[in-house]
């Protein structure tokens, strides 16, 4: 069943158009990758999805709803998780705190609860902390759940921002980049990562990433943009071969590199 | 209607003294994105300064003037090497604590009896004031001189900011305070040079506000900061044709609501700083401002 | 690793709390100290509750906030018009019980007052909030300036509609009912509920604003509905403190509750570090110390050389701590429980990628003892 169904998806900001009929599907479970040169639309279009900045036009719909017009904490509360391409964890809040904001929407008490610190309070507290926590030790953070997430380095910063989207428990998880600043061992583990995690959590996985074997090890189907518009889709080997994806981004080198793989 | 035409007048000549002030406010915000608090007190350092020279040297408006002009110009970059240049890289509401402290200090340090005194200080003009009558209408040579002076000092802005090299470092500078340094504009004297002209301004507009209002006081740079910030915001912080546009607005309001409301002169302030906050809500980013 | 308190040290908070109620009440009914340094006390707590509001709204939401100056002249005006009037023509029940000599239905009325004060505030706050709360940085700033003003404004010339606030003349009459044991009572409040506010799931939104809007709003967290909340609720201490501060010097004036007074918590909190508790506790007492104790130190004549030092101050500690005195940390029950770190089922490998931890597969060890 399709998760997110995007039609016509165009995006100007002022003058500059900077997605142009953006049509794309994800169906349940399915783990997609968008890529293109850098400057080519794909993190606004990941921002218009979230409902950041609204779309000039097109339509976007989440299991069936269209989202169009919706905040980005409602969007978010209907299941779509994200990361962001730079870093955006919350630097001055602890690790521990960083991933029970997830369960805010579902904390369970009020804000009397909360100054009163009773005994509903500290019942659904202590339950949304320990969800965490098991988050936290899917990725080796928990003896680290205390530290602010500044004094981190960014290895684990990025963890903790994976953790944070995942404990929203969505439904579509929107993944900017989630290998840059890494090295390449760090990489490929985060492919196996991404895997298990789809696996796991049953979730169904959007990804925009740079790093090509990352893309063409992990993506069932990517999506090709360049300047806002698609120039090529289809599954891994296709695109590798594709002359416009060669041309506009790949490079003839990286793609001998790759067919060699 | 000649009634309403005489405020219109008499906003028009308040209107032109806060443009020098708001001009001063507008350009460092440009530049360090700051709200120069103690921008107010320069102002008031520079109409004691003119008060002193015309009435304990005897000496006429002009050397008044340049003296209000260096005096300012220097206490400015004197404050921003003080105050503000060694939080530059510290987050922003630090160099807003040390702007309102530097205003506070500057304002009851002046008032102790040693320097200027705590007292209001009447005086007069060191011109004399003639009028003329245009179809009921006074006008003065006072508003005259605060029109020309005004309009010669913009233009004066006008001409550095946009046919200088100097100005391009400026402009350079507000619009990306890093690249510009990458480019090898020595950003620092950039800065202090805009707080050397934006005082500089305000010093002007001291001696023109004097010359409308010969009053002193140590306090009495806080209300017409405010309005002249007020200007600033509505046109636009950061923009200089804001600057402009809003004063005139402001002086424009003030005027007409102490005109022709009941009560206005007590509820004026409340007025301007309500079209303030509609503006705000509107055009979050003044009337001339761009999205950031 | 931060040190964080264990759950079961509400024992020497208690202590702590009387050992403070305790010597104030002792102090004051030997007159140890003068009824003025008492009086600075109380007004130190007091401005402590309004700075404790304008460090939720600065401090934890990031809200550059140059208003709370009205809000506690809300707060003030309010509270004093309700207990002018009762006090004068309300009906009198004295109780004698136990040895404490009151008048039920005058204590009655002033808790009600205070209490009246601190809606009356947070209901303009959250008015004023609907259409400026959209704003950003600065902006917001000036437009919490000019609301300031207008407030000012209108208190200057509020005795057109009510005579007896008197208007620029001040408002007088106001019954002295703010004692100690009610501003400790007050101060501990507030103290608790701010603490137990931050530190719990409310908290943590209004601190993601604060952090960065953008990741909150991609969390499922209803930004604009955590800002209006914070900033109602800082406006609420400020009403409450302001009617605190009526009862105390029982002359309300507005100049008082200018823009330029906002100034004052919003430098504490700066000055104590804002997004720390402690820190707004600690600088709301030192500064008004400072200010007082320069009255008291300098020399005859030279009294008016105190609003000279006090911003030397300020900008030294600007320029040398830019953090504040005590930063985000905080001391003794502010500090937020400790949680037990737990250990669940893990990935290996992949998940702890870069990590220095051994694998452990499979090992389901809920831990508590570290």
């Amino acid at each position: 069943m399709s998760v997110l169904k995007i039609k016509k998806l165009t995006k100007y900001f002022g003058g500059l158009r900077a997605v142009h009929d953006f049509d794309f599907s994800i169906d349940e479970g399915e783990l997609v990758g968008l890529i293109g040169p850098n400057g080519a639309g794909k993190t606004t279009i990941f921002n218009m999805v979230s409902e950041i900045y609204p779309p000039t036009a097109g339509e976007i719909e989440f299991m069936g709803q269209s989202i169009v017009g919706l905040k980005p904490h409602q969007v978010a509360q209907l299941g779509i998780g994200r990361t962001f391409q730079k870093i955006r964890v919350f630097k001055g809040m602890s690790v521990l705190d960083n991933v029970r904001l997830a369960y805010h929407p579902h904390a369970g008490y009020s804000i009397k609860d909360a100054v009163l610190h009773n005994a509903l309070f500290s019942k659904r507290e202590k339950e949304l902390t320990e969800r965490a926590q098991e988050f936290l030790s899917i990725f080796g953070l928990e003896d680290k759940q205390d530290e602010l997430c500044g004094s981190l380095p960014y290895g684990d910063q990025h963890r903790v921002e994976i953790a944070r989207a995942l404990a929203t428990e969505p439904k579509l998880l929107m993944l900017d980049e989630p290998t840059s600043g890494m090295n390449p061992r760090e990489a490929l583990e985060m492919v196996d990562l991404i895997k298990f995690l789809r696996d796991k959590f049953k979730l169904t996985i959007f990804l925009i990433e740079h790093r090509m074997r990352v893309v063409m090890g992990v993506c069932e189907r990517i999506t090709v943009i360049d300047f806002g518009e698609i120039i090529a889709r289809g599954e891994p080997a296709e695109i590798r071969n594709d002359p416009k994806v060669i041309e506009a981004y790949l490079g003839e080198r990286m793609a001998k590199e790759l067919a060699a793989a | 209607m000649t009634y309403f035409l005489q405020q219109v007048v008499n906003g028009l000549q308040l209107g032109f003294v806060y443009i020098l002030m708001a001009l001063g406010y507008t350009m460092v915000y440009g530049v360090l994105r700051l709200i120069n608090f103690a921008h107010a007190d320069v102002f008031m350092v520079g109409a004691f300064l003119s008060y002193y020279i015309i009435t304990r040297f005897h000496l006429g408006f002009l050397p008044a003037v340049l003296t209000s002009i260096v005096g300012c110009g220097i206490l400015g970059m004197v404050i921003e090497r003080i105050a503000y240049k060694p939080l530059r890289n510290a987050p922003r509401v630090c160099s807003l604590v040390t702007a309102l402290s530097m205003s506070i200090f500057l304002e009851y340090f002046t008032a102790l009896n040693f320097i200027f005194g705590p007292d209001y200080i009447t005086y007069e003009r060191p011109i004399k004031a003639i009028h003329w009558d245009l179809g009921g209408v006074r006008i003065t040579n006072i508003l005259l001189i605060i029109i020309g002076g005004s309009v010669l000092m913009i233009a004066f802005l006008y001409y550095i900011v946009h046919r200088t090299k100097m100005g391009k470092a400026m402009r350079a500078v507000a619009y990306d305070k890093d690249t510009a340094r990458l480019m090898g504009i020595n950003v620092d004297s950039i800065i202090s040079l805009t707080f050397a002209i934006g005082s500089g301004m305000a010093g002007v507009g001291a001696v023109m506000y004097c010359l409308a209002y010969p009053q002193i006081w140590t306090f009495m740079g806080i209300m017409p900061g405010f309005k002249a910030f007020t200007a600033a915001v509505l046109g636009g912080i950061g923009n200089l044709a804001g600057a402009f546009v809003g004063s005139l607005i402001i002086g424009q309001i003030e005027v007409l609501t102490t005109g022709f409301i009941p009560s206005g002169s007590i509820l004026r302030d409340a007025i301007c700083c309500s079209v303030l906050i509609l503006v705000l809500m509107f055009k979050p980013t003044g009337l001339f401002g761009k999205r950031e | 690793m931060k040190k964080l308190r264990s759950s079961s040290s509400w024992l020497p908070t208690l202590l702590f709390l009387l050992l403070v109620f305790g010597t104030m009440q002792f102090v004051s009914s030997l007159n140890l100290i003068s009824v003025y340094w008492q009086q600075v006390f109380m007004s130190a707590c007091i401005m402590a509750i309004s700075a404790l509001g304008l460090n939720l709204i600065y401090g934890y939401t990031g809200l550059f906030h140059l208003g709370q100056a009205a809000f506690y002249g809300i707060g003030a005006y309010t509270s004093a018009l309700i207990t002018y009037y009762w006090s004068r023509m309300g009906p009198k029940l004295p109780i004698d019980f136990l040895g404490l000599h009151f008048d039920l239905s005058m204590t009655a009325m002033f808790l009600l007052a205070l209490l009246a004060g601190a809606l009356m505030a947070a209901i303009v706050a959250y008015l004023i909030g609907l259409p400026v709360l959209r704003l950003t940085g600065d902006y917001f700033c000036i437009a919490s300036l000019g609301f300031n003003v207008i407030v000012y404004v209108l208190f200057n010339n509020a005795d057109r509609l009510i005579p007896v606030m008197k208007g620029a003349r001040g408002m007088v009459g106001i019954p002295r009912w703010t004692s100690w044991p009610w501003v400790f009572i007050f101060t501990v409040l507030a103290l608790f509920g701010m603490r137990n506010l931050v530190y719990s799931s409310v908290g943590r939104a209004i601190i993601s604003i604060r952090e960065d809007e953008d990741a909150a709003d991609v969390m499922g967290i209803d930004t604009a509905k955590y800002r209006t909340l914070a900033f109602v609720i800082g406006s609420l201490y400020a009403g409450l403190a302001g009617g605190l501060y009526a009862h105390l010097y029982t002359f309300l004036h507005p100049t008082c509750f200018a823009w330029i007074k906002s100034c004052d918590p919003f430098l504490i909190v700066v000055f104590g570090g804002a997004g720390g508790m402690t820190g707004t506790i600690v600088a709301s007492l030192v500064w008004t110390f400072i200010l007082e104790g320069l009255r008291v130190l300098l020399p005859r004549g030279f009294e008016s050389w105190r609003y000279v030092i006090y911003p030397l101050i300020m900008l030294m500690i600007m320029l040398f701590r830019p953090g504040g005195i005590l930063g985000r940390r905080e001391l003794g029950f502010l500090k937020p429980k400790g949680i037990e770190v737990a250990r669940v089922e893990r990935v290996p490998a992949a998940a702890s990628a870069g990590s220095d931890r051994p694998e452990e597969r499979g090992s389901k060890d809920v831990s508590s003892e570290d």
